[in-house]
């Protein structure tokens, strides 16, 4: 090692503090004067919205970044340069939710990649390469055999060596980003036990949650980030939940809001969802009347995308059945949910919303070639038609039809997503994050379109986590890991809906 | 709080993950020598087609005819471990002799073929040179530049193949230099010395890709290279001379045939990347970087010409041997899913 031997000194001193840290990616600000201490020897969590600058912080406290302006400070002395990847080892190291473990390689070689044994003439000792590995991982009781591949390795069991590989470089500050987003309940609670052991032999944690509960029952203080900005930092135990979410949520800047009209109470029920459950696991059953607009809320893993996809026929499901207008959808078929009259607006419009060098008119009637043709031959002046329609009625800003969607921004995009979705005059929208990584001007468009095709009689479904996606619906359904754990009416409080997808229950604490 | 919402009080009543048998470990190890037993059995069969088949005349025929496109599997797998492929390596076999041998070989006897600029000592390192500044041109555009491996190297294939049809015009160069036929025509304690140089060549490959750092880098950079470059690895430093070691390679085996047949014809190596990497693949090398071994690949290249050689004693005509070749390979392939337990990919 090039470093100087990094000593940690003594306890008073906060194992990190980070000042008036400033941070641009472009135009956008993704640190704004944010800061955060964390003392020696606590479990400190930092917790935010999307967005609100938690792993741009990450990034600058383990060193993959430099921030614009401020300065991070371990044990009282500044940090060392961003070069000097050893030094920064010795301090601090993360446990991402993507993994940094060589899946081809064994246990045993990913703990001492790189710094591998060796004898005297430069070739590598696999046999006290494997002792030493065992005895590390002996030493953190991570009951793991290190011969195995790394493939092999559960999320859980991965975590716990990357996070013995971590304390190995002599670090007893450790970052935990999401560490919980991906395992089971019996996982979760054998993470919070070793968080604990480790914590009492001196280790000091940083844990990320999107799950507030989990901040409770493990950690002693908290950071609230919002919006670039740090919000406040307390002890745990005197901060109730409502005070937490408040501090999360704060002021959102709210869409001007149609005044709303319910759907007429005897419409008539068009999408009627049985007991479906789908390959990850998660449930859903629901009627949805016509002009309905009715929300599925939940964060990541959730599960509200992936009832989506199976509600559309993206997605096969194990059981359950969708009925759309008295016809029984084909379970897992796509162009029987076109046929039946679903339209969707997916996920992620780069991956399966839109062909970008094709053009607008292509992609806007990709799902509905009997219009634009007869014997599968493609008429142009009826498709550049339609195109033109749309492109007027959701106010694309492109030079014509003609345009390739890769020469629009983000909002014209899924404008266009959007408009292949209403191409075929849908009875039942369904909508997944429509509004993410668009302007406020395209998010006013796109969501205007659902009280216009709502007035129509169409059904739609607003699978979001964007509040302001859900205060168009007439109801919400909330789920948590795959279940749905709640329904709010129109007029919710954004408290009781972020508190709900985050798994805490605001009015039976 | 109500139970249906809680998270973190479920008891710890579910057993931990269990460990994968010792089993699967075993196979993981014995994956290096899955081919084994496929080589023992065209072995027997070869005895029974005929017994000439493991005479030592026959073995050391089998190893020599082996012996350069061996070590173009070698230099692919250094490549295919990274994660990258390098299919210009067909070319830079036949353009490194014959850069050296048009500027070696001398006008006056070859009818105006070469240029005779240099003296004949200059021809080896010349032939090494050529490999090293083709290795270093693809590092610049894959490694540098980031352009797609797969294209710029077919790109390379077909540029370094038309150079070497340029510069002969077509034909063939012979009256090469004494320096450039002695590796490839001679022979070592009775055994031809490519047969040596390929050997000592895998097993120098096998020792630094299992026993050194370097090596052990290309397998953390095929299997996830953000990974390696956390650990510290300069991932692109290694992908660079991965590159220029697998040229060189490329460039040797070159040398070793031209000298065998005392000749560089334009052709030379021209088609021989399929070969190449159906070796690889058969010997257990992924095509998606970080797994396989130089053993596996060796026993694949031997595994392929063993099989090769059977055919051409059970009088297999000429004409039906590319298409068995092909039929070779899928068979291969197809057995290696089956003992492997896993695509090949």
């Amino acid at each position: 090692m090039t470093a100087a031997p990094y000593h940690p000194g003594d306890a008073d001193r906060p194992v990190v503090e980070a000042v008036d840290i400033t941070k641009r990616f472009g135009s956008t600000l993704a640190l704004s004067g944010a800061g955060i201490m964390v003392r020696r020897g606590e479990t400190h969590a930092l917790v935010g919205r999307n967005g609100a600058g938690k792993s741009t912080l990450v990034g600058i406290l383990t060193g993959l970044q430099a921030a614009d302006g401020g300065a991070v400070a371990f044990d009282g002395r500044p940090a060392p340069p961003l070069a000097d990847r050893d030094a920064w080892r010795q301090r601090v190291a993360c446990v991402y939710q993507k993994s940094t473990i060589i899946p081809t390689l064994t246990v045993a070689e990913n703990l001492f990649l790189n710094r591998h044994a060796r004898s005297r003439a430069g070739l590598i000792r696999w046999s006290s390469l494997r002792r030493e590995a065992q005895h590390l991982l002996a030493q953190w009781s991570v009951d793991v055999d290190v011969r195995q591949p790394a493939a092999t390795l559960s999320v859980e069991q991965r975590q716990f060596v990357e996070i013995a590989r971590a304390l190995s470089f002599g670090a007893r500050f450790i970052v935990l980003d999401e560490p919980t987003a991906q395992l089971d309940a019996a996982g979760i609670d054998r993470l919070f036990t070793r968080i604990r052991d480790l914590r009492g032999q001196g280790v000091t944690f940083l844990f990320i949650s999107h799950h507030l509960q989990e901040i409770y029952d493990l950690c002693d203080r908290v950071t609230v980030f919002r919006d670039a900005r740090h919000i406040l930092t307390a002890p745990v135990a005197g901060l109730s939940r409502q005070a937490l979410v408040a501090a999360m949520t704060g002021e959102d800047v709210t869409m001007p809001e149609a005044d709303h009209r319910p759907p007429a109470s005897d419409a008539p029920v068009l999408l009627s969802v049985r007991d479906l459950v789908t390959a990850s696991g998660a449930r859903l059953s629901m009627r949805v009347r016509a002009g309905e607009v009715v929300g599925i809320a939940g964060g990541g893993g959730s599960g509200k995308v992936e009832v989506a996809e199976a509600v559309v026929g993206l997605a096969r499901p194990v059981a359950g059945s969708v009925t759309l207008a008295g016809r029984v959808l084909r379970p897992g078929s796509v162009p029987d949910a076109l046929a039946a009259g679903v339209g969707l607006v997916p996920q992620d419009r780069h991956r399966e919303g839109l062909v970008p060098g094709l053009s607008i008119a292509e992609n806007v009637t990709m799902t509905v070639p009997q219009r634009i043709g007869r014997y599968g031959l493609i008429s142009r002046a009826r498709r550049d038609a339609l195109a033109r329609d749309t492109i007027a009625a959701l106010t694309i800003k492109a030079a014509g039809p003609q345009t390739p969607v890769a020469d629009l921004s983000g909002g014209n995009q899924q404008k266009v997503v959007m408009g292949r979705a209403l191409a075929n005059d849908p009875r039942l929208l369904v909508l997944v994050t429509p509004t993410a990584g668009v302007d406020v001007r395209s998010k006013q468009t796109l969501l205007g379109v659902v009280e216009d095709v709502r007035r129509r009689g169409t059904a739609v479904l607003v699978v979001s986590d964007e509040l302001d996606d859900l205060r168009i619906c007439d109801r919400v359904l909330v789920m948590f890991q795959g279940r749905v754990v709640a329904e709010m009416a129109h007029g919710w409080s954004d408290n009781d809906l972020v508190a709900a997808m985050e798994g805490v229950d605001l009015h039976h604490v | 709080m109500s139970d249906t919402l809680s998270t973190g009080t479920v008891p710890a009543s579910a057993p931990p993950p269990t460990r994968p048998s010792s089993r699967h470990l075993a196979v993981a190890r014995l994956r290096d020598l899955a081919l084994v037993p496929a080589i023992v059995a065209v072995a027997i069969v070869g005895w029974i087609i005929s017994p000439v088949f493991l005479s030592t005349d026959n073995v050391l025929n089998v190893l020599q005819s082996m012996s350069e496109i061996a070590i173009l599997v070698l230099a692919q797998t250094i490549v295919l471990i990274t994660g990258k492929m390098d299919l210009s390596l067909e070319s830079t076999f036949g353009l490194a002799p014959g850069i050296a041998a048009w500027l070696v070989v001398d006008p006056e006897l070859t009818r105006g073929l070469g240029l005779g600029l240099l003296p004949d000592a200059w021809a080896v390192p010349v032939v090494l040179l050529v490999g090293a500044l083709v290795g270093a041109f693809n590092g610049l555009l894959i490694v540098r530049f980031g352009l797609n491996g797969f294209i710029v190297t077919l790109g390379m294939l077909i540029i370094l193949r038309g150079l070497l049809t340029g510069i002969s015009g077509g034909q063939t160069f012979f009256a090469l230099p004494g320096s450039m036929t002695y590796l490839g025509s001679t022979s070592w304690l009775g055994v031809p010395a490519s047969i040596w140089v390929s050997l000592l060549l895998f097993a120098a490959g096998i020792v630094v890709l299992g026993h050194t750092r370097t090596g052990r880098a290309l397998y953390a950079i095929g299997g996830n290279a953000d990974a390696a470059r956390a650990a510290g690895i300069r991932t692109d430093r290694v992908l660079w001379v991965a590159l220029v070691v697998a040229s060189v390679l490329a460039a040797l085996a070159g040398l070793l045939i031209s000298g065998r047949l005392a000749a560089v014809p334009a052709a030379q190596g021209d088609g021989a990347i399929f070969q190449v990497f159906a070796a690889a693949v058969i010997g257990g090398v992924s095509l998606n970087g970080g797994r396989g071994s130089v053993f596996g690949a060796f026993t694949g290249v031997l595994l392929l010409f063993m099989i090769i050689n059977v055919l051409t004693l059970a009088g297999v005509p000429a004409q039906w041997t590319n298409f068995l070749n092909g039929a070779v390979i899928l068979v291969a392939l197809v057995v290696s899913r089956i003992t492997g337990g896993k695509a090949q990919t």
